[in-house]
C-alpha cells in the first residue's frame, strides 16, 4: 500500500515548513535542551553526590555526573523525536489540517510522513547539540568525539519519531497518546541504563532492557562521550538502524491509512 | 491541445466507504475556460467526488483526465496545473498570511524570489496587503477564505477545484468572494465549484449538475435547467384551501403541495395560472421569478438532510 516511488526530494519541503515554524519559537524551543541538563546535573551532582560516590562503567569508574550526562542527552533524544511526531504530528494533522492541505499539492502522503520523522530527528539532533555544549561546561565529556553524539542522536531521533508517527497513526484520540508514553516511553527512561548500568539489573530483566531502543542510543552516546560502553556499538547501531526503518516503514502504512479514504 | 477539448474528463467515477456507496457512477466533462459547478444536498457526494478529481481519494471505479493526462498515473504534473480551495480551513496557525503563501508556494517548488513576488500579487488581488504580517488566527471568517483562495491561485493554476467556497461568510464577505472569483473567471480561469447556496451557483456557473445520493440528477446551464424544471414564474399561494386544490389537479398544473403553502409553476401567459390568481389569491400570494433552488428543491425533495 506504500507507494515507495512516490517519494523524492520534495520532503525537504515539508521540512521547511516545520523549520519556519521552529524559527519563529525558537527562543523557547531551546530553553528546554538548554536548562535541562543543568538541573539534572545539579540535583544528582549536588544533591546525590554523597549517597552515590563512583559508578562502575564498562571497567572502570566514573563520577554520577559523568555517568549521567550522555544518558541525558539520549533521552532527550527519544522525548524530543516522540513527542513532536504525537503531539506536534497530531495536532497537524487532526486540527490544524495541515497534511490535508498538503496533498492538495505535488506533495505525496509518503513525503510528508517522512519529513515529519526526519524533522522530528533533526529538532533532536539540534537539542542534542545544544546539551552537548552545556554538559562540555561542565567538562563531563571527552572532545572531540563527543561530537558524533549529533549523528547518532539524528539515527535515534529516526527511531523514536518513526515509532511516534506509528502511534498518531493507530491513536483514535490525542489523549490516548498517554498510553505509548505510560508503556513504552517512561519505563525505558527509568530502565534503559539511564540512571544506573544495565549490568546492575537481575538476569531476567536484562533482556527487557535490551530490548529498549534508547538503551542501544544511551550506550552509545556513552562510548563517544566516555570512550566506555558495554555493548558491542555496531550492534548497538544495526538495532538503531532496524528499528528505524521498521517503524517507518509502518508509520507511512498506518498515516496512509488513516489519511487516504 | 485546443481549446475545445475538455480540460477535465470524468467517467463512472464511483467511491464506497465500508459498503456505502457515496459516489455511484458519475460522469461528466469540463472545457477550457468553463465554470462547472456540482450542486447537491448535504451528504449528495459533492466533497467526495471533488476529493478523487485532486487525487487525494482514490476512485473505486471510473477514471479522471485532467488536461488530457491519468490521474492515476500522472498525479503529480496534474496537481501541480491545480488549484484547490478546500472545505476545510487547512491554513497554517503557526505562520503569518504571507509566510502561508510562500510555504505553499514551496510545495509546488517554486523559487523565493517568484513565490515573493506571487504573493504580493496574491495579496493585492485579495485585499490582505495590510494583513500579510498577521497570524492567521487574528483573520475574519471572509479574510481567511480570502487567504485559502490566494493559496489555491499561488501556483498559477489552468482549474481551480473549489468546494463550498462561500459557506459560513457574511453577505459582505460572500460579495467580495463572488466578485474575485468572477474577475478570475473573466481572466479565463477554468473552475469547479460545490455550493448549496443557489444564488451562487447561478451566478457564477456556466454549466452544472445536481447530484443526489451520489448520482447526477439533471445537467444543464441554470436558465435552461430553471426553465425546463420549473417554468419562468413561481406563484406562492398561502393557506390553500380544498377548492383550489382541486382545480390544480383538474387543470393538470405543475404545482407542490407543502401543506401551509402550495408552490404553482408557470411558463408564463398560461389563462389558468391568471384564473387561480383571481379566483384563490385571496389571502397570501407572492409572484416571482423562478430560481435554480426550485429546481434544486423539485428535484431533491424538501425533507432535512443532516
Amino acid at each position: 500500500m506504500i507507494r515507495w516511488d512516490a517519494i523524492s526530494w520534495r520532503f525537504l519541503r515539508v521540512w521547511r515548513r516545520n523549520f519556519v515554524t521552529f524559527r519563529r519559537i525558537w527562543k523557547v524551543n531551546f530553553l528546554t535542551p538548554l536548562l535541562e541538563p543543568v538541573f539534572f546535573i545539579a540535583a544528582f551532582g549536588l544533591g546525590f553526590a554523597g549517597l552515590l560516590g563512583e559508578v562502575r562503567y564498562g571497567g572502570a569508574a566514573f563520577s554520577y555526573p559523568a555517568f549521567l550526562a550522555p544518558a541525558l542527552i539520549a533521552a532527550a533524544v527519544m522525548n524530543n523525536a516522540f513527542f513532536e511526531t504525537t503531539y506536534a504530528s497530531f495536532v497537524r494533522m487532526y486540527y490544524q489540517k495541515t497534511f490535508d492541505g498538503m496533498l492538495a499539492t505535488p506533495l505525496s502522503l509518503e513525503e510528508i510522513m517522512l519529513a515529519e520523522i526526519v524533522w522530528s530527528a533533526s529538532k533532536a539532533a539540534a537539542a542534542a547539540a545544544i546539551m552537548l555544549g552545556v554538559l562540555s561546561l561542565f567538562g563531563l565529556l571527552l572532545w572531540p568525539g563527543a561530537l558524533l553524539v549529533i549523528p547518532l542522536a539524528f539515527l535515534g531521533g529516526i527511531a523514536f519519531g518513526a515509532i511516534g508517527l506509528f502511534f498518531t497513526g493507530i491513536v483514535p484520540t490525542i489523549e490516548m497518546f498517554n498510553l505509548p508514553i505510560f508503556l513504552f516511553v517512561t519505563p525505558m527512561f527509568l530502565f534503559s541504563g539511564t540512571f544506573f548500568p544495565v549490568s546492575n539489573l537481575p538476569l531476567w530483566a536484562k533482556p527487557l532492557a535490551l530490548s529498549f531502543p534508547l538503551y542501544h542510543l544511551v550506550e552509545l552516546c556513552r562510548l563517544v562521550c566516555l570512550g566506555r560502553s558495554e555493548t558491542v556499538a555496531f550492534l548497538s547501531l544495526g538495532y538503531l538502524a532496524v528499528f528505524a526503518v521498521f517503524f517507518t516503514i509502518l508509520a507511512l502504512f498506518f498515516m496512509r491509512r488513516r489519511l487516504i479514504r | 491541445m485546443s481549446l475545445q477539448a475538455p480540460i477535465l474528463e470524468v467517467d463512472g467515477l464511483r467511491k464506497v466507504f465500508r459498503g456505502r456507496t457515496a459516489v455511484d457512477g458519475v460522469s461528466f466533462r469540463v472545457a477550457a475556460g468553463e465554470c462547472f459547478g456540482l450542486l447537491g444536498p448535504n451528504g449528495a457526494g459533492k466533497t467526495t467526488t471533488i476529493r478523487m478529481l485532486y487525487g487525494f481519494s482514490p476512485p473505486t471505479a471510473g477514471t479522471v483526465r485532467l488536461f488530457g493526462m491519468d490521474l492515476g498515473r500522472d498525479w503529480r504534473r496534474i496537481r501541480a496545473r491545480i488549484g484547490v480551495c478546500q472545505q476545510d480551513n487547512t491554513l497554517d496557525p503557526d505562520l503569518s498570511v504571507e509566510e502561508n503563501l510562500l510555504v505553499f508556494a514551496g510545495y509546488f517548488a517554486i523559487g523565493r524570489r517568484e513565490a515573493a513576488a506571487r504573493a504580493a500579487e496574491l495579496l493585492e488581488f485579495f485585499a490582505l496587503t495590510p494583513r500579510a504580517r498577521s497570524r492567521v488566527m487574528d483573520l475574519s471568517g471572509g479574510m481567511i477564505r480570502r487567504l485559502i483562495l490566494a493559496r489555491a491561485l499561488v501556483n498559477r493554476p489552468d482549474l481551480l477545484i473549489l468546494d463550498e467556497p462561500t459557506t459560513g461568510l457574511d453577505p459582505q464577505s460572500r460579495h467580495q468572494v463572488w466578485d474575485r472569483l468572477e474577475k478570475l473567471k473573466a481572466s479565463g480561469l477554468s473552475a469547479i465549484l460545490t455550493t448549496h447556496y443557489m444564488e451562487e451557483a447561478a451566478r457564477l456557473c456556466d454549466r452544472l449538475v445536481i447530484v443526489d445520493r451520489g448520482r447526477i440528477l439533471v445537467e444543464g446551464r441554470p436558465g435552461e435547467l430553471i426553465r425546463k424544471h420549473v417554468g419562468r414564474q413561481v406563484v406562492e399561494i398561502g393557506g390553500p384551501d380544498g377548492a383550489l386544490r382541486e382545480y390544480l389537479k383538474e387543470q393538470g398544473l405543475p404545482h407542490d403541495d407543502l401543506g401551509e403553502r402550495i408552490l404553482l409553476y408557470t411558463a408564463g401567459d398560461d389563462g389558468r395560472v391568471a384564473a387561480v390568481r383571481e379566483h384563490f389569491c385571496l389571502r397570501r400570494c407572492t409572484f416571482r421569478d423562478a430560481t435554480l433552488e426550485d429546481v434544486f428543491l423539485r428535484l431533491t425533495g424538501r425533507e432535512l438532510r443532516e
